[in-house]
């Protein structure tokens, strides 16, 4: 571009005898203002915790009242994220959704909505804590003890680990069978009292109430009984596999099972 | 490019910017404008919702925010460039008293002084870089995990988050002063302006 005006790369610069800002001696002000930014920005990464603590104390009681929903969408707001590994996800109802229970089992399973209604379920309440950062305090989660169905599938001896699967077509998840028979681990129905919606992995999702939300995968459709743990989705890309909540990936957060 | 009819005659106009200052601008404005919205994709709940992908986002964000210091650096090799740098870097008496206006909301030209650059381009300048780094720094925390001590991460998390809402505000503040002024515009896309302009928003800029 600019090919009529040649002078363009080369032009001699003219003498500026007055230009003020173009004395050495003027006050390096840019580069103080650049190196007093970096130094806020150290000092915020030291202070961080402190004032983590502080803004989720202020922001979470001023979210309780604030009708636009807006401080959500500030960090620390409270409230949940959004995070799915794949473009979209299809939707599933009473009508499709299938959850299949294979791998190392006597008798290998699968269940519609309604035949996971009809098993006991557990209500548990305890907060949620993502490996991001986010916490949700005290949310409910209702549903089939994971054990119930691994129970009823007669796990052989053997097998050591539960691998699952998900409808959106790559997301894996995997526990320990020790893990995965715990108590407060379900295949979850409802979450906040509410059949648990698509965005939060409806119809049906794992809950692992003492790990890391990762853990609980969204959108579950399978879960096949393994001879020995295989890493998950985010697990091949840097997370722990026992993901406890405060004992795992770096992170000191006060534990949630 | 052929100027616009209405564009005041040749010997009206004086360089700005030469071809090395126009490139590092709009490299660097590119970079920020992929960091900033693939950001959006990861952070808003509506959108992450429609674009997913998340690997693919978080890897693009990455490399994005790890090239955005290239055109500057590069663009040093440019004596004109850096050239503004120092231009940038330095204050006089006269970048005070423009301060001063803005603080009384003294609309005058006269009580604006500036030379090349107005006190608030500087401010802007040396913040923005700043800024850059300790987003770069702290992103850097969070992309290589195993490589920091416990709790970093979090700290790290917790800056980026609150100085990329920052940098969202003033960097709307930023474009929005450029639509507002047709003629600085042009300034970076043809490394020209009119005399006209110059001597009226930059008085003491000697071109």
């Amino acid at each position: 571009m600019n090919s009529e005006r040649p002078e363009e790369r080369d032009a001699p610069e003219p003498a500026e005898p007055t230009a003020p800002d173009d004395r050495a001696d003027g006050s390096p002000i840019g580069r103080r203002v650049l190196l007093g930014t970096l130094g806020l920005g150290a000092l915020g990464v030291v202070a961080a915790p402190t004032l983590q603590r502080g803004l989720e104390a202020f922001l979470g009681g001023v979210s309780g009242k604030d009708p636009t929903g807006l401080t959500g969408l500030l960090p620390n707001g409270g409230g949940f994220r959004y995070y799915s590994v794949t473009a979209s996800v299809p939707r599933k109802d009473d009508t499709n959704y299938r959850l299949t229970v294979d791998g190392m089992v006597d008798r290998p399973a699968s269940y519609t909505l309604a035949d996971l209604r009809a098993l006991p379920q557990t209500r548990l309440v305890h907060d949620i804590q993502c490996v991001t950062g986010w916490r949700v305090p005290k949310t409910p989660f209702e549903g089939v003890r994971l054990s119930t169905l691994l129970d009823a599938a007669g796990v052989d001896p053997s097998a050591g680990a539960v691998r699952f699967t998900c409808f959106d077509g790559a997301y894996t998840e995997s526990l320990t069978l020790d893990q995965a028979r715990r108590s407060d681990v379900l295949v979850a129905l409802k979450m906040q009292d509410k059949p648990v919606g698509h965005n939060h992995g409806g119809p049906v999702r794992l809950y692992v109430a003492p790990m890391y939300f990762y853990k609980s995968a969204k959108w579950l459709s399978g879960i096949t009984v393994t001879r020995a743990v295989r890493p998950g989705y985010w697990e091949e890309r840097g997370y722990d596999v026992d993901a406890w909540v405060g004992r795992s990936n770096g992170r000191d957060d006060a534990p949630t099972g | 490019m052929h100027p616009p009819v209405e564009a005041p005659a040749r010997s009206t106009r004086v360089r700005r910017f030469s071809r090395g200052e126009k490139w590092v601008h709009r490299a660097a404005a590119a970079l920020m404008g992929v960091c900033v919205a693939t950001a959006a994709c990861l952070y808003i709940p509506a959108l992450a919702e429609l674009v997913g992908r998340r690997e693919l986002v978080v890897r693009i964000h990455e490399w994005a925010g790890l090239l955005l210091p290239v055109p500057v650096l590069a663009g040093s090799v440019s004596r004109a460039f850096r050239k503004d740098l120092g231009h940038l870097n330095r204050w006089g008496p006269h970048d005070r008293i423009w301060l001063r206006a803005v603080l009384r909301r003294d609309h005058r030209r006269a009580s604006r002084p500036a030379a090349k650059f107005n006190a608030g381009q500087k401010t802007y300048a040396a913040w923005i870089a700043g800024a850059t780094l300790v987003m770069l720094g702290t992103g850097l925390l969070m992309w290589f995990t195993r490589l920091t001590p416990l709790m970093w991460r979090t700290s790290a998390t917790f800056v980026h988050d609150w100085l990329a809402l920052t940098i969202g505000v003033v960097l709307a503040g930023h474009i929005g002063m450029a639509l507002g002024d047709r003629e600085a515009r042009r300034g970076l896309r043809t490394g020209e302006v009119s005399r006209e302009w110059a001597e009226r928003e930059h008085p003491l800029w000697r071109p």
